[in-house]
């Protein structure tokens, strides 16, 4: 299709690969350009799988010093470990090692000062435990850019996941009994997606996304990074959501002072679900990149408690 | 986040995996990153470069090496103080045995056949060890929970067999690429590398037509004297042209089909691909038999590409030299390896050239091998979130907490939004034979069948048992063992010869069997029933079992359905083997008995029976549309 055959390491390397998404897909990979910033174990879960996946190049942003806590879900690197480099350093020296064909990059820098041209360099750009204001930010930029840069936001909290795509104005072919079908999806930014008045919604929508909104919220308005919450904020986070569920006219119930309580206090990591999120996060940059199935749009969610893995869309038209 | 109860089911916890491969590297992660202290892994296999892909703690330089000791080695280096016991072994050594399985908390299988899932679930249920069961295919998976008692065993619902054809079809009326496929490595390449002394219907057409036997036996001969190109023409011309008329003699099988057209040598243009741009002195990539190319002779580089008659023709031509001359001595052993360069470079030019014949679409090497190695996609995501789940449920069953139970499955269209959709287990099949003790009843011919016809066919092919043990009463009439006597071995190797009828203890209508294995520890009644006649087409063991789960056999990707039934609808004589070397991860399928309603694990519009059924199948899988209901689904 580009005119470049895979050589014969890669087509032995990615045998088994090939046969589930074809050679064209398998070239498009190589020859991409993906960013993550938030070296979470959950981020650190996505690097593999695309490393492993074949893109061309993989850049880390996080310049954070190690310590017990970061490295609890991190299988990159020895959680005793006592270094002057930054978390995105050690990882960059064991992810070398997973598929010499991928480069493997780091870049410095806090991500939301860098301008359009930057993000421009990239086909997919990933942002892990990242505040409200940088993933609106950062979101926007990916929508400047002259070509589509598809942008992703994943956080933890407790044993829960959130994902949110935006992948622009997305078109991709489906194969429909025995020909391809063109499939086109409008995806709206962060910031329009969450704009979306909650009562507008549907009423069976995952109460996660409720949840995570609120304690984002609470996170911004306290100067909090992403995650740096306890039980103790219970109380105050409880009378964000009477507030924001009175202006948006949404009953209480819709978001549970358990759940509030299980997000807020579960700091650590749980590994299963940096799994489980990574790998979805995982496969849905791998479709973006190859343009081969159904991406989802616009946000996917799971809970260890019920199991479920749920896609949710919320978009400003879809009412 | 887990709670400090959680931890300490973790920390206490002795765990066994099963299988070091896709889902087990990852799984491996996960438990060590999770906080798990005691894990042993099983794995018999070595390292392969197509493992690299998604086996994430392994790279180039491990390729040979022990997977379970290279995973060990690899979770050291991130995680040093926990403890990990690798065996490079087969969890079916007679070391592992029951009391080895009592000293486990929890059974995690990553395995890639059947035949080991079925073993493990029968020592997990001997020991009363919980097992947590995986499988994936692609971008589908699934994880299951067992739980003696509690919730249905592995073997309670049909598995899918390895698909089937009749003999009829690959020997003479071939309709797919499939069945050139077959063709070529079960018969044709086996008649000309293989064992001599096997029975093999190649020729199973020509036979009719008088006279020509003789011709027939002396053709896959190598002459003493004959130029090895002309030998390689004449098995071409005999498999491609001769044999094809033949088959056309008998007018009868061509009514309703397309005629196949004879090909032969001389039609085919072979001048046109000569030495392109290859090296006929570079005859392989390394030293290594194994990389040995007809393709790098004759310059064709990709194999993605689909090549023409004469093309084939020539990789035939040249394929067939090549293992007379630069690898004769393993002639008369060779058996089919997708592993095998120049095996597989022989498989796809002959089942290319058959299928031109038969006006079948021809494939490329790519494609060919993965058919012919029945080799199963396979990608990191869905080998790391299936382990993800697999250690959610570890965690539950440490806990007792049988209510949060669930069956998962891992979808690649989501189905009522979901893309993991866990569903409550099953209860256990009152009727299975492994987990309840149900009896089972084999209809047989006591005055024909041997007791050796037994063992091959029930025992171990239908029952799946490693180590039998066959008693009449209390009468001893077959075992297995390293520890007896001579004098009984040499009496359970007569009894082996010895009609039914006839045996010691004779075996007629009416008998009742008892079947035990004893690594397995599992005991099992057989209810015997003499019957003379069986239809040889329908029921070609010439048995029939009842009473016992029948594997669902797919076709064209219809999900036939269990029926409680005999081995009546295996009308079958070559089979598509997994190779058991690859990461093949096969999935269970799920079809609800009649009667029987599986609940998602919240109210749901959902019909019992409609749950994604995922087949080991690179053909056509049957999946869930948005309203959960069953549609086919064509995989590239």
């Amino acid at each position: 299709m580009d005119g470049e055959e895979l050589t014969e390491q890669e087509t032995a390397l990615y045998d088994r690969q090939i046969r589930v998404w074809g050679v064209d897909a398998q070239r498009r990979l190589s020859k991409s350009h993906v960013l993550v910033s938030g070296l979470n174990g959950t981020a650190v879960e996505f690097c593999k799988n695309i490393i492993l996946a074949g893109v061309g190049s993989l850049t880390l942003n996080d310049d954070r010093l190690v310590s017990d806590e970061l490295l609890s879900a991190n299988f990159l690197v020895d959680q005793n470990i006592s270094s002057e480099k930054p978390l995105a350093e050690l990882c960059c020296d064991s992810l070398k090692d997973f598929n010499p064909m991928v480069r493997v990059l780091v870049q410095k820098g806090d991500l939301s000062s860098f301008g359009v041209d930057f993000f421009e360099k990239f086909d997919a750009v990933v942002v892990s435990c990242c505040s409200l204001k940088a993933k609106k930010l950062i979101n926007e930029k990916c929508r400047k850019s002259s070509k589509r840069v598809a942008f992703y936001a994943v956080d933890c909290r407790d044993s829960c996941g959130e994902i949110f795509v935006d992948l622009q104005d997305y078109i991709y072919s489906k194969k429909k009994v025995d020909e391809m079908e063109e499939c086109r999806l409008q995806y709206p930014s962060f910031e329009e997606a969450i704009a979306v008045p909650w009562k507008s919604l549907p009423r069976r929508l995952s109460k996660l996304y409720f949840a995570m909104r609120v304690i984002e919220i609470f996170e911004s308005q306290n100067g909090r990074n992403p995650g740096q919450t306890s039980a103790a904020d219970l109380p105050v986070v409880l009378n964000l959501r009477k507030e924001l569920c009175e202006t948006q006219s949404l009953s209480e119930s819709q978001v549970p002072d358990t759940l509030v309580e299980r997000l807020l206090a579960g700091t650590r990591e749980f590994p299963p679900v940096c799994a489980i999120i990574g790998g979805i996060l995982g496969q849905e940059v791998i479709k973006a990149i190859s343009g081969k199935g159904d991406p989802l749009k616009n946000f996917f969610y799971f809970d260890a408690m019920d199991g479920k893995g749920v896609i949710e869309d919320l978009s400003p038209e879809n009412k | 986040m887990v709670t400090d109860e959680q931890l300490s089911a973790i920390k206490g916890a002795k765990v066994l995996m099963v299988g070091a491969g896709g889902i087990g590297c990852e799984l491996l992660k996960t438990l060590a990153l999770s906080g798990f202290q005691d894990i042993h892994i099983i794995d018999m296999d070595t390292i392969e470069v197509s493992n690299l892909n998604r086996q994430f703690l392994f790279r180039q330089s491990h390729v040979g090496q022990s997977k379970a000791k290279v995973a060990r080695d690899a979770i050291l280096k991130v995680r040093p103080n926990i403890n990990i016991t690798p065996y490079h072994a087969n969890v079916k050594d007679p070391d592992f045995n029951v009391d080895f399985f009592k000293e486990f908390s929890v059974v995690l299988n990553g395995l890639d056949n059947l035949d080991a899932r079925r073993h493990v679930n029968r020592l997990c249920l001997a020991a009363g060890v919980p097992l947590v069961e995986s499988g994936t295919t692609g971008f589908l998976g699934q994880v299951t929970v067992h739980v003696k008692g509690k919730t249905e065993c592995y073997e309670c619902q049909p598995k899918p067999a390895p698909k089937t054809y009749p003999v009829c079809t690959i020997t003479s009326t071939p309709s797919k690429f499939v069945h050139c496929i077959v063709w070529a490595k079960d018969l044709l390449f086996a008649k000309l590398f293989g064992d001599k002394n096997q029975e093999n219907d190649l020729n199973v057409r020509s036979t009719d037509s008088s006279g020509s036997s003789e011709h027939v036996e002396d053709v896959f001969e190598w002459k003493k004297d004959e130029d090895i190109e002309a030998y390689g023409k004449r098995v071409y011309d005999h498999v491609f042209g001769y044999n094809i008329e033949v088959a056309l003699s008998n007018e009868d099988s061509w009514k309703n089909r397309n005629k196949p057209r004879p090909i032969y040598i001389k039609d085919v243009a072979l001048t046109e691909v000569t030495q392109q741009n290859g090296d006929p002195d570079k005859t392989s990539v390394s030293g290594d038999p194994l990389s040995v190319s007809a393709m790098t002779i004759l310059g064709l580089k990709n194999p993605q590409d689909v090549w023409g008659l004469a093309e084939n023709s020539k990789v035939f031509l040249e394929a067939l030299k090549l293992f007379f001359l630069k690898r004769a001595k393993e002639i008369g052993n060779l058996s089919f390896d997708k592993d095998d360069q120049l095996a597989v470079e022989f498989v796809t030019a002959a089942a290319n050239i058959r299928a031109a014949s038969f006006g079948i679409p021809l494939h490329s090497l790519f494609e060919a091998k993965g058919i012919a190695g029945n080799i199963v996609h396979a990608v990191a995501t869905t080998n790391a979130i299936i382990a993800g789940l697999i250690v959610i449920e570890a965690i539950k069953v440490l806990q007792n907490n049988e209510k949060n139970y669930r069956m998962t499955y891992c979808l690649e269209h989501p189905a009522r939004k979901m893309l993991l959709m866990p569903v409550e287990p099953f209860e256990p099949n009152k009727s299975c034979y492994v987990c309840s003790e149900t009896p089972l009843w084999l209809e047989i011919n006591t005055k024909r069948s041997k007791l050796r016809d037994l063992v091959e066919k029930i025992v171990k092919a239908k029952l799946g048992m490693n180590l039998p043990l066959i008693m009449h009463g209390s009468a001893l009439l077959y075992e297995v063992g390293d520890d007896l006597e001579e004098d009984m071995v040499a009496n359970y190797t007569a009894n082996l010869e010895k009609v039914l009828a006839e045996l010691p203890s004779p075996v007629t209508g009416g008998t009742i069997l008892t079947v035990e294995d004893l690594q397995q520890e599992l005991t099992c009644n057989i209810n015997i029933k003499h019957r003379e006649e069986f239809d040889e087409e329908k029921e070609p063991d010439g048995m029939v079992l009842s009473g016992w789960t029948q594997p669902v056999v797919s076709k064209n990707g219809d999900m036939s359905k269990e029926n409680g039934a005999s081995t009546s609808n295996t009308s079958q004589a070559v089979s598509v083997e997994a190779e058991e070397d690859d990461d093949i991860e096969m999935l269970p399928a799920v079809g609800a008995p009649a009667g029987k309603k599986r609940k998602l694990s919240e109210d749901s519009n959902f019909a019992g029976s409609d749950l994604p059924s995922v087949v080991d199948d690179s053909e056509a899988i049957a999946m869930l549309d948005e309203n959960g209901e069953r549609k086919k689904k064509r995989v590239q």
